[in-house]
């Protein structure tokens, strides 16, 4: 009987050694690690901000101070809408929110749409999604050009109704054989359009705060 | 104990992970659809297999048996938890791509089942040299399932290899099969499986060529050894 409790005061020690080293480990790891990962995870986002809003429209970094939105209602899910501002001579130029699909067919498509401040689109891409291969991610730029089909629209052009894929009776292509995702795709544009024509004041309004 | 021929033969040809044992079939089948993606996870099981085979072997005689599996299986997720950070930290296009399956290389039976058959009963040297052998036929396994499936599904070989041998390797995509449509179902998840099938198969028949002329000549000096 003694003898099977220090076997297993044992044991349990020399797992918990092995507990103790892992965490070692990965802690020192994490630590040695951390400041580039934060650093790459910059310049990733930055990487895709830019190829939307090319240095020449702002003298800011696009990443300094975004606004996040919860939303429900405007961008009917309850994902956090991120708003990055691009400002030029202190003026509001263009926003970019970060901003989720969640209603692909395979899960939520995270998208990126750049609204200049006259209210027409300066791109959207999308950054992350599950869409079938070959079939829903024709939304990816490396698969075909249709994400730039929303390139100079605004919300006047096409007119409302004609803001959904052609199936639906709107303006924008469906895929063959799939048509959920460029429909979750246009309407998500849609409502950050929208967002953004409700909003322009306060948007514009905190910049001239943050700068007087 | 093995020689270090056979081990490595065992590693990649007799004893493979993918095509022989069938461990690791999860990322295997996942991220098997292009040859660079496969040779990147591929890679990074080997080192983790290296590592892992080298620490189990380096402690097998201070750990008991009742708390073996236990002990193993902390090391590997340790283990992958550093490689995850440090890929995310140095080749973080590739992450981006790779991220959901490196932590599953932890999932992987193959890692643990080397560290329990092989690397707890040797020594380190035999331990390195099992993970590395072993290591490698999986690589191997899934660039070639990698490279049946990139070419039927997409037409193309080493697409995407800037992510891993940085921006000069962009002309390193050969579009075998120009303006081509793409075979779906190649890309898809059943043909990961009918791929890795047909390709067992194969190893199957090459192992039973192989085989034919030496069974014959056994049979025939057993034959005589009666007479």
């Amino acid at each position: 009987m003694a003898n099977n409790k220090t076997l297993m005061m044992r044991s349990g020690l020399v797992l918990g050694l092995f507990s103790l080293i892992g965490i070692g480990l990965v802690s020192l790891t994490q630590s040695v690690t951390h400041e580039k990962i934060t650093e790459n995870e910059r310049l990733y986002v930055l990487k895709n901000l830019r190829e939307l809003v090319p240095e020449t429209l702002h003298d800011n970094d696009l990443l300094a101070d975004p606004l996040h939105v919860v939303d429900t209602e405007a961008f009917g899910n309850a994902h956090e809408v991120t708003v990055y501002k691009a400002i030029k001579n202190q003026q509001l130029v263009a926003i970019i929110a970060s901003t989720t699909a969640a209603d692909g067919y395979n899960g939520s498509i995270k998208l990126l749409v750049a609204i200049r401040n006259n209210g027409e689109l300066l791109g959207v891409r999308v950054v992350s999604h599950h869409e079938t291969p070959g079939l829903g991610d024709a939304i990816d730029t490396n698969k075909s050009d249709w994400i730039y089909s929303f390139n100079g629209r605004s919300l006047n052009n096409p007119s409302p109704r004609l803001w959904q894929v052609k199936k639906d009776g709107g303006e924008f292509d469906q895929f063959t054989g799939a048509t959920i995702t460029p429909r979750a795709v246009v309407k998500a544009v849609l409502k950050t359009l929208q967002y953004y024509q409700a909003n322009k004041k306060t948007l514009t309004s905190t910049i001239q705060q943050t700068n007087g | 104990m093995d020689s270090y021929k056979q081990i490595i033969k065992n590693g990649l040809w007799d004893n493979n992970q993918a095509f022989v044992a069938l461990l690791g079939l999860c990322p295997l089948l996942a991220v098997s659809n292009t040859v660079i993606n496969g040779l990147g996870l591929g890679l990074a099981t080997t080192l983790t297999l290296i590592v892992s085979s080298s620490i189990v072997s380096l402690i097998r005689q201070h750990v008991g048996s009742e708390i073996r599996l236990p002990v193993f299986v902390l090391i590997i997720a340790s283990i992958v938890t550093a490689i995850e950070l440090l890929m995310n930290a140095f080749f973080y296009e590739l992450y981006l791509i790779l991220g959901i399956f490196i932590p599953l290389i932890v999932t992987n039976c193959a890692i643990i089942g080397r560290a329990e058959a092989f690397a707890s009963k040797n020594p380190l040297g035999a331990s390195c040299v099992d993970g590395l052998a072993m290591g490698l036929g999986f690589t191997a396994a899934l660039v070639v399932l990698g490279a049946m499936r990139e070419i039927l599904g997409a037409g193309t070989l080493f697409a995407n290899a800037h992510l891993m041998f940085g921006e000069a390797a962009k002309d390193m995509v050969i579009y075998v099969i120009r303006d081509y449509e793409g075979f779906l179902l190649a890309i898809l998840p059943p043909g990961a499986f009918i791929g890795l099938g047909l390709l067992i198969a194969l190893k199957n028949l090459i192992d039973k060529r192989l085989a034919q002329p030496a069974s014959q000549a056994v049979s025939f000096s057993m034959g005589t050894e009666k007479a």
